[in-house]
């Protein structure tokens, strides 16, 4: 496959009068791991919805894989979204199904693979997200946070998207299972080539995962490059994101 | 995008299979079962020799196929590339992982959940004991410190069940009325009985009617909304957090909807009856030819003023029933999905049915009350 899996351009974004994004341009290349990075309120995860196609910008156009969502025939946009895997920051998993369910949902909703293969299929992801078979008959609400978010990439997992979307994956988990699931994520993406697209300000997250940064201030894209190049650029916000002390630790710590 | 393939070639003693193209979940769409009939056929069984090198790509679901038809084990000798190796390395966990599943329930299980739904309708009158307990001990705390008094709240709920159930309560009452004056004027004709329309309606609604329709709206209405809200608040941690700032859940948030539906009930009867006599009035005058000021002056006389009682005390009585239901189930709501529906649905059912329980007692109770003769 050649070509950028998605390719933004020109994106405009208003709630109201509030101008969100501007004349926004990203292209992600396949295999890249992106990490979308911003102030609170910089519309980071509203990006990341209207990737997924939940929101619709107000102008400019996003294509995936090079076709573009909402093209109005209704089989196309579906093939499309199960080329994507989505891992919502509170993991969204089904509270009235329990994990089996949950990871087996979008592969019975195929309709054409039997009970028998789902079943492995569940397993399988469930060894993969390292969790024990026991807890497949789990109900969502008696899960850790950690293990939310484990399901969750599992079911995310589940139609092998070529694409995965992880909205603040690491978000309410303590810095012990953080750096365990980001190892997990690193692992999964490199072992099942995909590309990841990450929302995050966890500077630890950044450093593991992100082969690419993308900032996103002021409306727009400040800067878009390896971790490095970034760094580099001269803008007060990059600088204090960046460049505070607390940062640099993190850095020196990941490079070790 | 090549689909998934199986060629057998070689010597007869000594067959190579080869497999080739996508053997990912999209190419095996519409092609699984053609190719496990294809590894199953002998040919392929007793195969020494498996190829992989020409698959292009292979995800869990093809890995897992391979993996079955093989017996779950790796066949001694096997040609593949890194990453299909590294797929089939991910399935193999499948062997210990076969027979898992859901843990039986034994008999003495069986007994012990048999008790537990006992238990927990039980623990349901026990909880709705406290529940009421708790109030009675809010409203002393709020009578003897009237600045912990949630008068806000009360008036914001007596707003929403009282003031907002106007509308619906009046169309409805009317179109009862309607209804019930034209039924009852068909029968009464034939008898020439015709100026029995005020007794039948006077009683039959300001007595009977109008407070339990009344119940079974605001029931539907309100005390759904009040065990959702309860639900979510419960869902989303705002109750705890209440809590944690030293405020009373009960003080705050079941006393004012309490308090204030069962003000609002009786004012909704009174509302509710008199449209549906309305209703049944114009039913009437244009049906029966009763005038207006007819049917007004003879109502008093025929329906003794009791009656009126009785139907605000059941108004008072069925706004109770409803809010403590309602807070009930509410309160006992699981953080998850499912349990808020159907507590949703169990409290609106249990306050319709306890509505017409405490009905049949009034019935009993009141007999000797209000009926002439």
């Amino acid at each position: 496959m050649s070509g950028a899996v998605i390719d933004i351009r020109g994106l405009e974004t208003r709630f109201g009068t509030n101008v969100v994004h501007r004349d926004i341009d990203l292209a992600v290349e396949a295999g890249q791991v992106v990490a979308l990075v911003g102030g609170s309120g910089s519309g980071k995860t509203t990006l990341l919805r209207q990737v997924i196609g939940l929101l619709r910008p107000d102008a400019g156009q996003i294509r995936l894989f090079g076709q573009a969502l909402f093209s109005g025939d209704a089989r196309s946009d579906r093939e499309l979204r199960r080329r994507f895997g989505v891992l919502f920051q509170q993991g969204a998993l089904f509270s009235a199904l329990n994990v089996l369910e949950n990871i087996a949902f979008p592969l019975r909703e195929l309709h054409w693979i039997d009970r028998d293969a789902i079943h492995d299929l569940v397993m399988v992801k469930l060894a993969m997200v390292e969790l024990e078979p026991r807890h497949a008959w789990l109900m969502p609400a008696e899960l850790s946070g950690g293990m939310i978010k484990r399901v969750a990439l599992a079911r995310a997992l589940s139609l092998e998207p070529e694409l995965l979307l992880l909205d603040e994956p690491t978000a309410g988990l303590d810095p012990d299972r953080s750096e365990a699931f980001v190892h997990l994520i690193r692992r999964l993406s490199s072992q099942l080539g995909l590309t990841v697209v990450l929302v995050t300000h966890d500077l630890d997250t950044l450093a593991a995962l992100a082969t690419r940064v993308a900032v996103l201030g002021e409306q727009r894209i400040l800067a878009y490059g390896p971790l490095e190049d970034v760094m580099k650029v001269d803008h007060p916000f990059i600088r204090s994101f960046f460049c505070a002390e607390r940062t640099q630790r993190v850095f020196a710590r990941s490079r070790v | 995008m090549k689909p998934p393939a199986l060629t057998v070639d070689g010597p007869a003693t000594q067959h190579v299979v080869n497999l080739q193209g996508e053997w990912t979940l999209k190419g095996l769409e519409g092609r699984l079962e053609t190719l496990r009939a294809a590894l199953r056929s002998p040919a392929v069984q007793g195969a020494p020799r498996w190829n992989l090198e020409g698959i292009d790509r292979i995800d869990t679901l093809g890995a897992i196929v391979l993996w079955r038809a093989w017996g779950e084990r790796l066949p001694t000798a096997l040609d593949a590339g890194e990453r299909t190796r590294d797929m089939l390395g991910a399935v193999a966990v499948l062997e210990s992982r076969r027979r898992a599943s859901a843990p039986r329930k034994s008999l003495a299980e069986l007994l012990v959940a048999l008790g537990g739904l006992a238990m927990s309708g039980v623990r349901q009158v026990s909880d709705m004991l406290v529940l009421i307990g708790q109030l009675v001990f809010d409203v002393a705390q709020s009578v003897r410190h009237p600045r912990d008094a949630p008068l806000r709240e009360i008036s914001a709920n007596l707003f929403k069940t009282g003031v907002m159930a106007l509308p619906i309560t009046a169309l409805v009452g009317f179109l009862i009325g309607v209804v019930l004056s034209y039924l009852s004027a068909l029968q009464l004709k034939t008898f020439g009985a015709d100026v029995f329309i005020v007794n039948i309606l006077g009683l039959g609604i300001i007595r009977e009617l109008g407070p339990v329709l009344v119940a079974v709206l605001v029931a539907g209405r309100s005390g759904s909304a009040m065990t959702a809200q309860l639900g979510v608040m419960r869902v989303t941690e705002e109750i705890d957090a209440l809590v944690t700032m030293g405020v009373p859940r009960s003080l705050r948030l079941i006393l004012p909807k309490v308090i204030a539906l069962v003000a609002a009930m009786p004012l909704l009867v009174l509302w509710t009856s008199a449209a549906a006599l309305l209703g049944g009035m114009v039913s009437a005058s244009i049906q029966l030819d009763l005038s207006y000021a007819f049917f007004i002056e003879k109502l008093p006389e025929v329906v003794p003023i009791g009656n009126l009682y009785i139907g605000l005390a059941k108004g008072l009585a069925f706004g109770l029933v409803i809010a403590l239901v309602a807070c009930h189930f509410g309160l006992s709501v699981k953080p998850n999905t499912e349990s808020l529906s159907s507590n949703t649905t169990r409290s609106v059912v249990a306050a319709i049915t306890c509505v017409i329980l405490v009905d049949a007692v009034f019935a009993i109770a009141t007999r000797n009350i209000g009926l002439p003769g």
